[in-house]
């Protein structure tokens, strides 16, 4: 190396150990290892703490490798958007080709280590989860079509259907419930993220729902997939994965979430900007407390269910 | 230049570097734990035949 190429590389923004970490997505980290967790706490079959802990932390370290394989390939979006403009990559600290190998390496080892760690069935599901997310939803369907986050969003709901096949090695109905949970979420809270993000997609050329199909019928398309939500999330009270403690806190979150999705359905644009687009960033919030709770009622039910408590 | 004098590249990457020393070290925590669970639990022993009791 000469002087002339040493100096050029000192002038060169250089990413730190925090930007590295910032690739992996962190908070969508944390939904992850929680819902993960649950899954697998849920199974009705008992994992030793050291394999578990081991599990979870490849199935968190697989799920920020399709993180920072997204915002390599969306590296041109985020830069346009407000809300990721930040990122390492359009910030300049982490180069797209720096991006690339972290979260091919990552995706590698989470894979190999998961199948080590636990079985191959749940090494094969969590492959298959970061290939959803990084090719089927960030390199084909994101750009494509509106219904992006629909069938997008099965990418986030596999966790719990990993953590449930760590334990048992297959798949069952539950863990197929708990995936349709997060599945059936998704849309309702990134379209209400749209609603008041507006700008952001718009320029980005995304073709969210509020691009291609207006605003009013994305409204639409907020309260129908909330309904269907709730459906789904009250009856799962009454399977193996359910009992009285689930049940409660089921009816008491979606009955919220219906009468925020109702309020959203009811207002125009001219209400929604009056106060800032209130309802919309309340809907988006609470969102985030039902999903978690959710798992959380999941979790008590299964902790409950050891002691012989628990279920119906 | 002195045999102890650092390269700035030392001070500008400790961060990174430190980072990383501590993610290789838990890293081999964690194979080594693993490997002793199932090593412990018989995960490697070779299935016994009917004929071997």
């Amino acid at each position: 190396m000469s002087d002339a190429s040493l100096n050029n590389t000192i002038l060169e923004p250089e990413a730190s150990f925090g930007d590295f970490y910032a690739l992996l997505k962190p908070r969508v980290m944390t939904l992850v290892v929680f819902t993960a967790l649950v899954g697998l706490l849920a199974a009705p079959v008992a994992v030793h703490p050291m394999i578990a802990f081991a599990s979870i932390l490849f199935i968190a370290v697989g799920g920020g490798a399709s993180g920072a394989l997204n915002m390599w390939w969306d590296a041109d979006i985020d830069a346009v958007m407000k809300r990721t403009q930040k990122r390492p990559i359009p910030s300049g600290q982490v180069t797209e080709g720096e991006a690339l190998a972290f979260g091919v390496a990552l995706s590698g080892l989470s894979v190999v280590m998961l199948g080590l760690a636990s079985n191959w069935f749940a090494a094969g599901l969590l492959g298959f989860t970061i290939f959803f997310y990084v090719v089927i939803y960030t390199m084909w369907l994101k750009r494509w079509t509106p219904q992006n986050i629909v069938i997008g969003g099965a990418a986030g709901a596999f966790p719990p259907m990993i953590g449930w096949a760590v334990a048992t090695g297959g798949i069952s109905i539950e863990s197929v419930l708990m995936f349709c949970l997060t599945f059936m979420w998704t849309p309702p809270h990134f379209w209400a993220l749209a609603l008041f993000m507006r700008k952001d997609y718009d320029n980005a050329g995304v073709p969210m729902l509020t691009v291609t199909h207006g605003r009013r019928s994305t409204r639409i398309h907020i309260f129908v997939y909330t309904l269907l939500l709730a459906i789904l999330a009250v009856g799962t009270s009454f399977t193996s994965i359910g009992g009285p403690v689930y049940l409660a806190v089921a009816v008491v979150l979606n009955v919220l979430f219906l009468k925020g999705a109702w309020d959203i359905f009811r207002r125009d644009e001219d209400a929604s900007e009056a106060d800032n687009f209130k309802a919309e960033r309340g809907f988006f919030k609470l969102s985030l407390l039902y999903l978690f709770l959710h798992f959380s009622a999941i979790l008590v039910e299964a902790i409950l269910q050891r002691f012989g408590l628990g279920g119906w | 230049m002195a045999l102890g004098k650092q390269h700035e590249i030392h001070t500008r990457r400790y961060g990174r570097n430190l980072g990383v020393g501590l993610l290789l070290a838990a890293f081999i925590a964690i194979i080594f734990g693993l490997t002793v669970v199932k090593v412990t639990r018989g995960d490697y022993e070779p299935a016994r035949t009917e004929a071997e009791g």
